[in-house]
């Protein structure tokens, strides 16, 4: 409970609550740079950012799974997938203006007052009592994992929707492979160009 | 408010995030950069329900809230990159402004 800096505003700060700001200062970070980059590339390295500084939150409220799933999802597949078509799909003469974007003012605008009002509901709504009880403050306990009761609760309470998931996978991965697909209009149309016997 | 992190601060931060993501999905004019803002919102509501599950409640629902947001989150991105690419195929750019018709 040893403060790192004994003056003023700074004293009784702990060593979690600076990593939680630092990593909090670091997921913001890239959210303004996917929001307001002028390039799209740049913008996919600041959702990297911001993707990591939320599976790092996941960390510090002591969501074990959710971070490890978040960092093999997000930042494996989807920010790898969302790369790959970047670079498929935009040309080499327009990569330093790629980025264009609409209304900026009243996109600023909204930016402006949603943040107000959302920060204003954050701080100023008693959650303690919302919830029925007094707020708990951080609890200093050691981090205990929650895979297992995780695993309990998705084949016990949840288990249609954990099979429903399953269903919607399969069904977005062959959507994907047939939206995405070059010869689709040769298949449907012409079909009888195909080698066969 | 104190300096000490509670879900208050939790929250202020997946605010942020969120209004960075609705902002991005509103004013972006290619398509990759409007997914990045909705992927950016889906990341914002799964902070709050595991900060309102680790601060209030106790429970392990929002943590398995969670991990389904991020399974719908990735079916969303692959289906609409794929889209993506489809439209790029039609009409040889994402422009959002200028891919206005279903049929080429």
């Amino acid at each position: 409970m040893q403060g790192l800096a004994d003056a003023g505003w700074l004293a009784g700060l702990r060593l979690s609550d600076l990593l939680f700001y630092a990593v909090a200062l670091v997921a913001v970070t890239g959210a303004l740079a996917v929001a307001f980059g002028r390039n799209i590339v740049y913008s996919a390295f600041g959702l990297l950012l911001a993707l990591f500084g939320v599976a790092a939150i996941y960390v510090f409220i002591s969501a074990d799974l959710v971070a490890v799933v978040q960092l093999l999802v997000y930042i494996g597949g989807v920010l790898v997938l969302i790369l790959f078509a970047i670079m498929l799909t935009s040309k080499i003469g327009d990569a330093r203006r790629s980025n264009l974007t609409l209304a900026l003012v009243p996109g600023g605008v909204i930016f402006l007052l949603l943040l107000g009002l959302t920060v204003f509901l954050s701080l100023t709504t008693p959650w303690g009592t919302v919830a029925g009880r007094g707020l708990p403050t951080l609890r200093d306990a050691a981090l205990e994992p929650t895979s297992e009761r995780i695993g309990d609760a998705l084949l016990t309470d949840f288990l249609l929707p954990f099979e429903i998931a399953s269903v919607v996978l399969l069904a977005a991965l062959i959507g994907a492979v047939i939206i995405a697909r070059k010869e689709m209009r040769l298949l449907t149309t012409g079909g009888g160009q195909g080698n066969r016997p | 408010m104190t300096l000490h992190v509670g879900l208050p601060h939790v929250l202020v931060v997946a605010a942020l995030l969120f209004c960075c993501g609705l902002v991005c999905a509103i004013t972006r004019r290619n398509a990759i950069g409007l997914l990045m803002g909705v992927e950016l919102i889906l990341n914002a509501a799964n902070i709050n329900f595991v900060a309102f599950s680790h601060y209030l409640t106790g429970h392990i629902d929002g943590h398995v809230m969670a991990l389904f947001g991020i399974i719908l989150a990735a079916a969303e991105a692959s289906v609409a990159l794929a889209i993506v690419l489809a439209i790029f195929q039609t009409f040889h750019t994402i422009d959002t402004a200028e891919t206005t018709t279903l049929r080429n």
